[in-house]
């Protein structure tokens, strides 16, 4: 469906991607995971057809976007990461007009419109004025807009950024549907509970480049351990920084992270490794053990100083 | 799932031709402003009572100018200045504050284009919405001189694709200048061009009061080769001087239209 390879995006003379390989298979789900500024968007628009590529090649449904972008563009659909609704017209209108954009007859629009709008329940908000939605239900007329040509590739920008824990379940769920149902997805997010749950298959790009690949689980195996034992200590306990405590429990995990306010033993077994910290008669104030999830490997490979 | 079962026997989505394009943007304007229907009624108004006022009012003390060697009423004079204004203003009004509404506000133009339209479409279509904006106020303006009996010639009838060329100046020349604009603020630079043009351009006034350095200056504005040219129409004068204004005004609108979709490719797909 995708294929990208030595991709690349400058602008002016900052390079926002810098060189990707790319290769998204029919009725797979995609995801493009890293911190703002990572290159996911431009990676989209260039996908999409409406960004064109400063070097390398790409092709979508085997089309070179160059010479073919409304054909792609016909066959695609795209959530962008902002809600560009038209605010002019009603809801249903939104998708009624979007529709014929894509030279659908009028009685064929309004047939899918009514289906969309039952898909994502806004069924009973179909003439209400845009601004009067939610930002949830926006984005779920974003999405219901994205679907209204059957597109063979659904493109999600950040698809739930920025909405309630509610509204990104009837998201998810939705989105989880449509991969059901055969649709291929590509999503670019930067929440790792999103990825896990939507994507078969993602990368992690950073500062323009794909730093990993593969399916969520492979990311954790490789880049992580099984769980991770989080130890916390009092501040002033038994007068010792977290750099010595670190020191003391070192050879216990595979990988010790020092924070401000605990301790990360990546290990295999997390009970196992807490009991023997307890055995040097070591007294965290608290633990938790937890299983590795995407987040640890995300913020392994892309580190946790702030991105803008 | 029937939303996605790609249109087994059913239409496929595919890219729409020019005139399609352009067809379907002018209906989601008149979807836009179907609930907003009172914002064109003042764009028609305004030169409706500048007629009134200036043309009527002023006319029962000025007694009337020659033109082309006809000596024509007062009001005669005026109507078919205030014709071309109102068809300038109709295409500005859109080209310019609306256009840009849509540009960086409404984003309109980033949703048209993540469909198979092109940004030759856009502008092909928000063009044609302009000139038909321009062209209802006009022939508008037309029914009310017909109505006041100011129109002595069938050449009027022209008056009307006439007006529909001063819109494709205005309006390609509009929304290109309006794709450089940064703010809202910028937009006094469109109200200092169009105030001096509907004061000087033989609107109220013939030519010859003009030294002739200043005269040529005049002539050689868009909205002097508008108003000469329905004046020529609605009175009946149309000489070689009409062809060149016609020329003069497709001349402006096709440079603009090309340079309104370069600067969308410029500004849009980045």
């Amino acid at each position: 469906m995708i294929l990208a390879s030595g991709l690349r995006k400058s602008f002016g003379g900052f390079e926002a991607v810098r060189g990707i390989d790319v290769d998204v298979r029919r009725g797979e789900s995609f995801g493009f995971l890293g911190p703002n500024g990572a290159g996911k968007s431009s990676t989209m628009r260039m996908v999409a057809a409406v960004s064109p590529v400063s070097g390398g090649v790409l092709r979508i449904l085997g089309l070179d976007p160059a010479t073919d972008g409304p054909e792609i563009r016909a066959r695609i659909g795209v959530c962008p990461q902002e809600d560009t609704l038209d605010t002019e017209l009603t809801v249903r209108d939104n998708l009624v007009v979007y529709g014929r954009y894509f030279g659908l007859p009028r009685r064929e629009v309004r047939e899918r419109a009514d289906e969309l709008l039952e898909f994502v329940q806004l069924t009973d908000k179909a003439n209400a004025k845009v601004d009067d939605l939610s930002g949830g239900m926006k984005r779920r007329l974003t999405i219901a807009r994205s679907l209204v040509n059957r597109p063979e590739l659904l493109l999600l920008d950040e698809p739930t950024t920025g909405l309630d824990p509610q509204a990104r379940h009837v998201v998810w769920d939705r989105l989880f549907r449509l991969k059901q149902a055969g649709v291929t997805l590509v999503l670019t997010t930067h929440y790792m509970d999103e990825a896990e749950q939507l994507t078969d298959r993602l990368v992690v790009m950073d500062k323009g480049l794909i730093v990993a690949e593969g399916s969520p689980l492979d990311l954790i195996a490789e880049h992580s351990t099984r769980e991770v034992a989080e130890l916390r200590f009092g501040v002033a306990e038994e007068g010792e920084s977290h750099e010595v405590l670190a020191r003391k429990v070192e050879d216990l995990a595979e990988r010790v992270e020092v924070l401000p306010d605990r301790l990360l033993l990546y290990t295999a077994d997390g009970e196992e490794t807490v009991a023997k910290v307890h055995e040097r008669g070591l007294t965290p104030a608290a633990t938790l053990v937890r299983r590795s999830t995407l987040e640890d490997v995300f913020l392994r490979l892309t580190g946790r100083t702030l991105v803008d | 799932m029937a939303l996605v079962s790609a249109a087994v026997g059913r239409t496929a989505a595919r890219p729409l031709g020019a005139g399609e394009a352009t067809g379907l943007l002018l209906y989601r304007n008149y979807l836009a402003y179907r609930r907003a229907w009172y914002i064109f009624l003042t764009g028609f108004l305004e030169p409706v009572f500048y007629l009134f006022s200036i043309g009527v009012g002023v006319g029962q003390l000025v007694t009337g100018f020659e033109f082309n060697g006809h000596e024509i009423p007062y009001a005669e004079f005026v109507a078919p200045g205030m014709l071309a204004t109102s068809a300038m203003n109709g295409a500005v009004l859109d080209a310019t504050f609306n256009f840009f509404f849509k540009l960086k506000y409404n984003k309109l133009f980033d949703q048209l284009l993540a469909t198979p339209l092109t940004t030759a479409d856009v502008a092909r279509g928000e063009l044609s919405w302009s000139l038909l904006r321009g062209g209802i106020y006009s022939a508008g303006f037309l029914v009310v001189m017909l109505a006041m009996g100011l129109v002595s010639s069938w050449w009027a009838l022209l008056a009307v694709p006439a007006s529909l060329l001063i819109g494709l100046c205005f309006g390609a020349v509009g929304m290109a200048l309006t794709t450089y604009m940064r703010s809202w603020q910028d937009f006094e630079w469109v109200n200092l061009a169009m105030m001096p043009m509907f004061l000087f351009s033989a609107t109220f006034f013939p030519l010859s009061a003009y030294p002739t350095g200043v005269a040529w200056v005049v002539e050689a504005t868009p909205l002097y080769r508008g108003v000469v040219l329905c004046r020529e129409l609605t009175t009946g004068t149309v000489g070689w001087g009409s062809a060149v204004s016609v020329v003069y005004l497709v001349a402006f609108g096709a440079v603009g239209l090309a340079l309104v979709r370069r600067r969308l490719d410029a500004l849009l797909l980045t």
